[in-house]
């Protein structure tokens, strides 16, 4: 089949979801998927991410058929969704990347049953230092460590691949911030379906896909 | 004189000392804050003068370099330290001259949220600006934050919010003002990083406030503009 038959697929998602995006599309050998990730700081500054999204999808819609955008809501406050809908695109559901991985009843029962739970996945757990210590400064100014999780009591480490070695990081960043620790397997949860609909949409409306597959 | 000698605060001159204090907040020195504070008292500056002119102005400075991207989270919250370290000596002293209050104002972050940084330094910078301040801390819910009108009478209810998943009750708790007849009684001003101006009218606020030094601006302006046309009303 010629190469221009082929649907141009696009998933544009943040940084920490790269290896489990390129997971799902591996597990499920959709070949005809680019993945493009934009930098994980956005993560610590939300309102940056609606605009770094818009600046990529301009110049990717005149490049690809389908549009994913791997980002839930992510403190954006909606205003990623208007941008999403503006280029025809979709995006992941829910609030937040831990709530499409634990599945939003069961992060509703999570956050419910104690509020004040701080969540690490798999992607914040191998780069807790970077992201989270580093992020906010604590190694800097470890004075700061009860302004930001003063009111927290737990850590919850939902993870999509654990290792021996993962669980006990994530153990470790729960002490390091005077946390009780909890460890609860999702897999992938939300993303992996949410995905897989995706391509199957696109399937619908690019019958040329399954020949590609 | 070598830089990293350590400078005599009680040596310099007013000004410098004021300009120094700027400095030493902007770099989170709480120590430095609270020798400068009392340093300016001794030399019979009022606590509302050291209070305004020392840290207010100092914190202001904070927010604008913070606004535009050249501070960032942690070094905002040491300023905000070190400035609690200068207000926890002046405000014994500015309740017991009875310096005149801007108005009164209810603040706290909403139920089903624990976040509570942004909020802090909302209640901090309004303190700053004149206005006492009841803080009801973290999760709270509906009726918490009637029971407090209802007790204190404030001018401006303030509600915080960092999730996406927990902004929508401020709408809950000005439903049930309108509910209950109170609404038009107070201003509501709602803030919080996930927030923006489109929010705030959507839930019936009478202002977003997109961080503390714009809430404490707002607080005053829409504070004195109700009481200007209260005042052309009677």
């Amino acid at each position: 089949m010629p190469e221009t038959d082929t649907p141009r697929v696009l998933v544009l998602a943040c940084g920490a979801l790269a290896r489990e995006i390129l997971d799902v599309v591996a597990m499920n050998r959709w070949r005809h998927v680019t993945l493009e990730c934009l930098p994980v700081g956005l993560h610590n500054r939300p309102e940056q991410i609606p605009a770094a999204v818009e600046q990529r999808l301009a110049a990717a819609s005149q490049t690809y058929d389908r549009i994913l955008v791997g980002y839930a809501d992510c403190g954006t406050g909606g205003l990623l969704d208007p941008i999403v809908d503006r280029y025809g695109a979709t995006r992941l559901p829910g609030a937040h990347c831990y709530e499409f991985f634990a599945t939003s009843p069961r992060f509703a029962e999570l956050h419910e049953a104690e509020i004040g739970t701080l969540y690490l996945t798999d992607y914040l757990v191998k780069h807790f230092d970077r992201v989270v210590w580093r992020g906010l400064g604590l190694d800097r100014h470890p004075q700061l460590l009860d302004t930001y999780f003063g009111n927290y009591t737990r850590l919850v480490y939902l993870s999509q691949r654990p290792t021996p070695r993962l669980v006990n990081s994530a153990e470790a960043a729960a002490e390091r911030l005077g946390l009780r620790f909890e460890h609860i397997a999702t897999s992938y949860g939300d993303l992996e379906t949410s995905i897989a609909e995706f391509a199957a949409a696109a399937d619908l409306r690019l019958p040329q896909l399954a020949e590609s597959v | 004189m070598s830089d990293d000698q350590e400078l005599d605060l009680s040596a310099l001159p007013d000004d410098e000392l004021v300009a120094q204090m700027h400095d030493d907040l902007y770099d989170g020195l709480a120590d430095e804050i609270a020798e400068g504070t009392n340093i300016l008292l001794a030399r019979e500056w009022t606590a509302s003068d050291v209070l305004n002119e020392a840290l207010v102005e100092g914190m202001r400075i904070v927010g604008i370099d913070f606004r535009d991207g050249i501070l960032f989270v942690p070094e905002v919250l040491l300023a905000a330290n070190a400035m609690k370290a200068g207000m926890k000596i002046l405000r014994p002293l500015l309740a017991e001259t009875g310096a005149d209050t801007i108005g009164k104002v209810v603040i706290g972050t909403v139920k089903g949220d624990i976040h509570d940084i942004g909020k802090n330094l909302v209640a901090m910078m309004l303190e700053g600006a004149g206005f006492d301040v009841i803080d009801l801390g973290i999760n709270t819910d509906v009726d918490e934050y009637l029971d407090a009108l209802d007790e204190h009478k404030p001018d401006i209810l303030g509600m915080s919010a960092l999730l996406t998943t927990t902004m929508p009750y401020m709408k809950v708790v000005i439903d049930t003002m309108v509910e209950r007849g109170i609404r038009n009684d107070y201003l509501v001003l709602v803030g919080g990083a996930p927030l923006n101006a489109e929010f705030g009218e959507a839930v019936g606020a009478d202002a977003y406030c997109r961080d503390a030094a714009v809430a404490s601006d707002t607080a005053k302006e829409l504070v004195l503009r109700r009481r200007m046309m209260a005042s052309e009303d009677a």
